[in-house]
């Protein structure tokens, strides 16, 4: 019987192995997990979870009921070590080795460990155990400091005010998500955490970290210092490949691989979500992507591709991105950084709003809004076309988005 | 017959639904899941089934009934 094993129980992995079965795999298929625990979703990490709203078994991605369901063998709590191509194994750090006819690497991405080394109170937000960890300590705090004010800072600052925290930011660029979105959105978010109390310390570096008393000090690099009971670093992500370093395949920032997933110059072997960086048709490069949708889009397709070798399909979509920061619902598609001109519509005091960025040629190239879903299901739609003008696009959306009650005058 | 189930109460508009099967699936102004039409043929399992499980909220079932 055909063996696959996927490597990585991430949601890119457990997607594959879900993909593999609608395609209607009948052989069988291991599924390998680092973490000793069930596999489970990471967005709610910094939202729901953090909030107190949901608990880490509220975010689990497979139940024992699944595992007989797909007929999966699931193996936890050791981390594979290498892979060895031409003899088909992954050995796991055990000492185990396990064969394979077609392997999928879906080892993800670890959260960019602290340059500040690790005093007690700082965190890191991307695992189950990181989540345990900072929850331990909130139920004592009453002040945070975000590092990094990116979506996991952004999210943890917004969701540590609901919690009742004196919250303060810190970031070496002047708005938050500025990296994504751009400083004219990036000011919007500026003054929304602003509003909610969020002391923002932005165009500033950290120094350093050092303990005090039960707490912290943050040195920032204007010489300033910040106190707080906790502080979580949120500063990137960083693919998972060391295990691959003798393995022979490309590695460069990822796996390298090809427009159908599957790793440069292998056949067998395929890689899915964060830990992936293919060639990208849309865009003609290759990319890394780090977004929920993305691993759950490129393991369809690598499920696909797994069983059919003679009808490879290429994994050519548009990046999608939400983030939930007070009562914003921020959704985000295409390019939205990187030069692009952004143009607001919408009405931003009303909070739902959106911008449009196009690239220097005027080609509608990506959008974000803030509670305007329709208005974003336009924007996915056209952006899955080719060569939108900004003028059409910026009409199409605002039609889309229109309330179908709202033909008063 | 296969039949498509959405609840609206866990629902936060991420749409991806919408874009994987748009003949099945559509926002309503508050921007949550609308179902058009539960009953769907088997042509459309394959696509509603990948709409299932890219719901970022597990708000999406396929149910037989």
């Amino acid at each position: 019987m055909s063996r696959t094993v996927v490597v990585g129980a991430s949601v890119a992995g457990v997607r594959t192995v879900q993909a593999l079965r609608r395609e209607g795999f009948g052989g069988e298929v291991i599924l390998i997990g680092d973490e000793p625990e069930f596999p489970y979703d990471k967005p709610p990490l910094s939202k729901a979870v953090f909030a107190g709203a949901s608990t880490l078994d509220d975010t689990r991605l497979l139940s024992a009921a699944h595992l007989d369901d797909l007929g999966l063998d699931l193996r936890l709590g050791v981390p594979a070590s290498t892979l060895d191509v031409a003899a088909k194994l992954v050995t796991l750090a055990d000492g185990t080795s396990i064969g394979y006819d077609q392997v999928v690497l879906a080892t993800g991405a670890r959260a960019r460990p602290s340059p500040w080394g690790a005093p007690p109170g700082l965190h890191l937000l991307r695992s189950a155990a990181h989540s345990r960890a900072l929850s331990a300590d909130l139920s004592r705090a009453s002040s945070i400091v975000v590092i990094g004010a990116g979506f996991i800072g952004s999210e943890v600052a917004a969701t540590a005010v609901h919690r009742g925290l004196h919250v303060t930011m810190v970031d070496p660029l002047a708005n938050p998500m500025a990296r994504v979105v751009g400083d004219e959105v990036g000011e919007l978010l500026t003054s929304v955490h602003g509003a909610h109390g969020v002391e923002t310390r932005l165009g500033v570096g950290v120094h350093e970290v050092r303990p005090h008393g039960d707490g912290l000090v943050i040195a920032l690099t204007d010489g300033s210092d910040v106190v707080a009971d906790v502080a979580v670093v949120g500063i990137g992500a960083l693919p998972n490949v060391e295990w691959l370093a003798d393995s022979g395949l490309a590695l460069d920032d990822g796996v390298t691989c090809d427009e159908y997933c599957r790793a440069a110059g292998q056949t067998d072997i395929f890689a899915a979500g964060d830990v992936a960086r293919w060639w990208h048709p849309r865009e003609a490069r290759h990319r890394r992507v780090e977004h929920w949708t993305h691993a759950v889009e490129q393991a369809a397709v690598v499920g696909h591709n797994l069983l059919h070798p003679d009808d490879l399909r290429p994994y050519d979509p548009v990046d999608y991105v939400w983030s939930d920061q007070y009562d914003w619902r921020i959704q985000i598609a295409g390019r939205t950084s990187g030069g692009c001109v952004a143009e607001l519509i919408g009405d931003a005091t009303a909070g739902r709003f959106g911008a449009l960025y196009s690239d220097h040629d005027g080609r509608f190239v990506g959008a974000m809004t803030v509670n305007w879903q329709k208005a974003m299901v336009a924007a996915r739609r056209l952006l899955l076309a080719t060569d939108t003008d900004i003028v059409d696009a910026r009409a199409h959306m605002l039609a889309a988005g229109q309330r179908r009650a709202a033909v008063d005058v | 017959m296969p039949l498509v189930k959405a609840d609206a109460g866990l629902c936060q508009g991420y749409a991806n639904c919408v874009m994987d099967a748009g003949e099945v699936f559509d926002l309503d102004d508050e921007g949550l899941v609308v179902v058009l039409r539960p009953v769907i043929s088997e042509d459309e399992r394959s696509e509603v089934e990948q709409a299932v499980v890219n719901c970022p909220v597990a708000a999406l079932a396929l149910v037989e009934e």
